[in-house]
């Protein structure tokens, strides 16, 4: 059977849908103020914020869809929206 | 780096919520809260429909849909299932207000009566979002849905209060019922925990605004779920055995200052405003506060 | 060994021996003596199974697919208005493809209201994509369930099945049954083997939502197990056959059919009072036969048009109705007949529980021979 039977699939898949392609605005992260409170990763609807290794954060800009919900929580103001040219 | 770390997400991402989605945070977050020992069970809804279209799952765990109104019926069985297989994992069901509050009450209602070791997470949108905003038992008073319009004859929206499903529950002998909100995570998290690792169904009800239903823009989400909460219109509080035990505190404002940031709630404040409507949502707020007692006494000036 | 019981025990007798691990049902008449005599059996842990008693037959089924998808073997038996709840159900347990069997006591469908036999209730379903398979009498409605675990948990099927016996007239009536042994059936039905399940150790997403892009092919791949289910239960009966005696390989079953000018056509227990009615006009001097159907879904077209292929008349007895075509079992005749030559006539017969006689039979048999058909047999004056 060459479809998954019952409608049914292994996990991982979706990560092949990049939702990064809906973005108007994006996250443009400022490393020097982020004071490295981690809410933006931890409230992201994609969960696609992830640590560095300076631990600072940054966005995956394949999943991104530029919510602005990591603008609005950020405590340091250090994450702004700007209007994607692409 | 961010590809590797995407592999340790256990809800991933790739679905298809809309941008900002609040539900779509809380199946991260429950999901963060159970780790990989857990079996899923979802109704028909949007967070089902976003999030397994073949063969995009979303899904790190076992994940099983069924029908819209059946979630509470299916999770009895795979819990009877693994229990006579000997086997440990916690089953979970995932629910929105639709099929919780309306259409699934029946299942509901057996699953906790028996008295089956599941947790029930209802996420709260308010609405029925995946059909286009239709009214459900969860819709707050007030609110305008695609089947409470507002019009000539209906210039205040929904004109039925929300069901109060929590104590529905606890009446079942629920040993441990709890709301939340996405916009306190650490706290949801800590509930569901406390919720699986508790013998006997479990009721949480998550507080998960949705930016397209509700008419906000889409990095609002959370600052809307900490404004429920302020206003004293979402009470975030825990029932253990049927008594409420904790409900957190806030020093309440006005409960205008979450209505006119949403569109569902425009028709109060133009084109004329609607003090009446307003001032009995703001007895709904108040209610709730003396119920749970969540107001923060300001201390009176010493004499 | 041979014993004298109730329809409803030797169903629970046999189910028992298949060794379900979760069983959930609600009671209904003409359903309850199966799970009244099954929730005895666990309270006396004869029967190592979780009972779960729920709150309505849409939650019995629903339950059962959650067990069914977390990797047990599962039980449920209904009829009826219970079936009509669980249809929702019905289609989606088998679009999940899980192998879960349900006895169901054949019953009438309200309104009016009835608790008598025909069997509109589960031909009503027959588009769900469950097997169907219809009793004679309660030997076979014991034997056809340890076949239709055998048949629904091979990889190539995996589909669910409704095992039918009529209501009253088989689930209440005491009749001889051989009974095999808990060995005897271990030895035939082997331990449930799920194809997948939910399952920690090896995450699956199961019942996904499918785009236009991919529904029609779960559906086609829903219709190839049916078919497949042929082979299955080919393979199944021959093989009770040599473990029990008894041969259950064939879809439909010949009674004096060899050199029959008129053939009947049933399913479920009036074929036994068509056989004695036979019996009778083959002493008088009519060339008349009998084709039972055992397996309503398969249906059994081609097996049908082989079985029929030297007769002239052709007379299926429905006991259901299509309302605004016809009994769904002579619709379905015709198709398999279609361009044999042989006249079919279809007859509405012993809806909600009305009595057949042999006589009845025989008046059947008449009509069909002076070429009326396709009517409700036996009705009351006062709406003619």
């Amino acid at each position: 059977m060459a479809l998954g039977v019952g409608c049914s699939a292994p996990p991982g898949r979706a990560l092949e849908n990049k939702t990064g392609a809906w973005r108007v605005f994006k996250p443009v992260f400022d490393p020097e103020t982020c004071n490295r409170c981690g809410t933006c990763a931890q409230v992201c609807p994609e969960g696609c914020i992830h640590e560095t290794e300076e631990g600072t954060f940054e966005p995956d800009l394949d999943y991104c869809k530029g919510c602005g919900i990591c603008e609005e929580v950020c405590p340091k103001e250090s994450i702004r929206m700007e209007k994607e040219e692409k | 780096m961010a590809k590797v770390e995407q592999e340790h997400e256990l809800f991933t991402a790739g679905h298809r919520a809309c941008g900002g989605c609040g539900p779509a945070l809380a199946a991260r977050l429950l999901l963060k809260a159970t780790g990989k020992n857990v079996i899923i069970a979802a109704s028909t809804g949007c967070m089902e429909v976003f999030s397994t279209p073949y063969p995009e799952t979303a899904w790190g765990v076992p994940w099983i849909h069924s029908l819209f109104e059946n979630v509470a019926a299916v999770a009895s069985g795979i819990e009877a299932s693994l229990k006579k297989q000997g086997r440990s994992e916690k089953v979970v069901c995932i629910a929105g207000d639709g099929a919780t509050f309306d259409i699934g009450v029946l299942c509901i209602s057996g699953a906790f009566e028996r008295g089956h070791d599941i947790t029930y997470v209802c996420y709260d949108n308010e609405a029925y979002m995946n059909t286009g905003i239709q009214r459900s038992g969860a819709t707050p008073y007030g609110a305008s849905t695609t089947t409470t319009p507002t019009g000539a004859c209906a210039p205040g929206g929904n004109p039925l209060p929300k069901k109060d499903m929590p104590a529905i529950l606890a009446a079942h002998g629920a040993p441990y019922v709890a709301t939340a909100s996405i916009a306190y995570p650490n706290d949801f998290v800590k509930k569901v925990r406390r919720a699986i690792n508790t013998p006997g169904p479990c009721y949480i009800q998550v507080h998960t605004p949705c930016c397209t239903g509700w008419g906000f823009e889409s990095g609002e989400t959370l600052a809307m779920a900490k404004l429920a909460i302020e206003t004293g219109l979402w009470v975030n509080y825990e029932m253990v055995n049927g008594t409420v035990e904790k409900a957190k505190k806030v020093r309440r404002k006005p409960v205008e200052e979450y209505l006119s940031r949403q569109k569902r709630f425009r028709h109060l404040f133009r084109p004329a405003r609607q003090d009446d409507e307003i001032a009995k949502i703001q007895a709904i707020a108040d209610a709730n506060a003396e119920r749970f007692g969540i107001d923060i006494k300001v201390k009176e000036p010493a004499e | 060994m041979m014993e004298i019981m109730e329809g409803s025990r030797a169903v629970a007798e046999i189910v028992k021996r298949c060794r379900p691990q979760v069983i959930s049902a609600y009671p209904i008449t003409p359903q309850t003596h199966i799970v009244e005599a099954l929730a005895q059996m666990v309270a006396d842990c004869e029967l190592d199974a979780e009972y779960i008693t729920v709150e309505s037959e849409f939650s019995a089924l629903s339950a059962c697919l959650g067990a069914s998808a977390a990797g047990s073997r599962v039980y449920s038996a209904t009829t009826s208005q219970g079936l009509a709840l669980m249809f929702e159900v019905c289609f989606n347990v088998a679009g999940m493809r899980q192998p879960i069997v349900m006895t169901i006591a054949n019953r009438s469908l309200g309104a009016p209201l009835s608790i008598w036999n025909d069997q509109q209730d589960s031909i009503s379903l027959r588009d769900s994509g469950w097997l169907q398979f219809y009793a004679e009498d309660n030997q076979e409605i014991a034997d056809l369930h340890m076949i239709a675990y055998r048949v629904c948990e091979d990889h190539d099927v995996l589909l669910p099945a409704f095992v039918c016996f009529d209501g009253f007239i088989l689930s209440h009536t005491y009749e001889p049954v051989d009974l095999p042994s808990q060995e005897e059936v271990d030895a035939y039905l082997p331990a449930f083997t799920p194809y997948h399940r939910l399952d920690a150790e090896a995450p699956l997403s199961m019942g996904m939502y499918a785009t236009p892009e991919y529904y029609m092919e779960f559906r086609y791949e829903v219709d190839r197990a049916m078919h497949r289910a042929k082979e299955t239960f080919i393979r199944a009966g021959r093989e009770f056959g040599e473990q029990f005696g008894r041969d259950y390989s064939a879809f439909v079953e010949g009674y004096r059919l060899d050199d029959a000018d008129v053939a009947l056509v049933a399913m479920g227990s009036i074929c036994g009072t068509a056989k004695d009615a036979i019996d009778e006009m083959r002493d008088a001097g009519k060339k008349v036969g009998l084709l039972k159907i055992r397996t309503f879904r398969p249906f059994p077209g081609p097996e049908i048009a082989e079985a029929l292929k030297s007769v002239s008349t052709v007379a299926v007895l429905d006991k259901n109705i299509s309302l605004g075509s016809g009994g769904a079992v002579g619709t379905e005749v015709k198709a398999a007949l279609y361009g044999s030559g042989a006249a079919v006539y279809d007859y509405i017969i012993a809806l909600g529980g009305r009595d057949v006689r042999k006589r009845d039979i025989a008046a059947v048999v008449d009509l069909a021979e002076k070429g009326k058909g396709d009517l409700f047999y036996g009705l009351r004056t006062e709406v003619l």
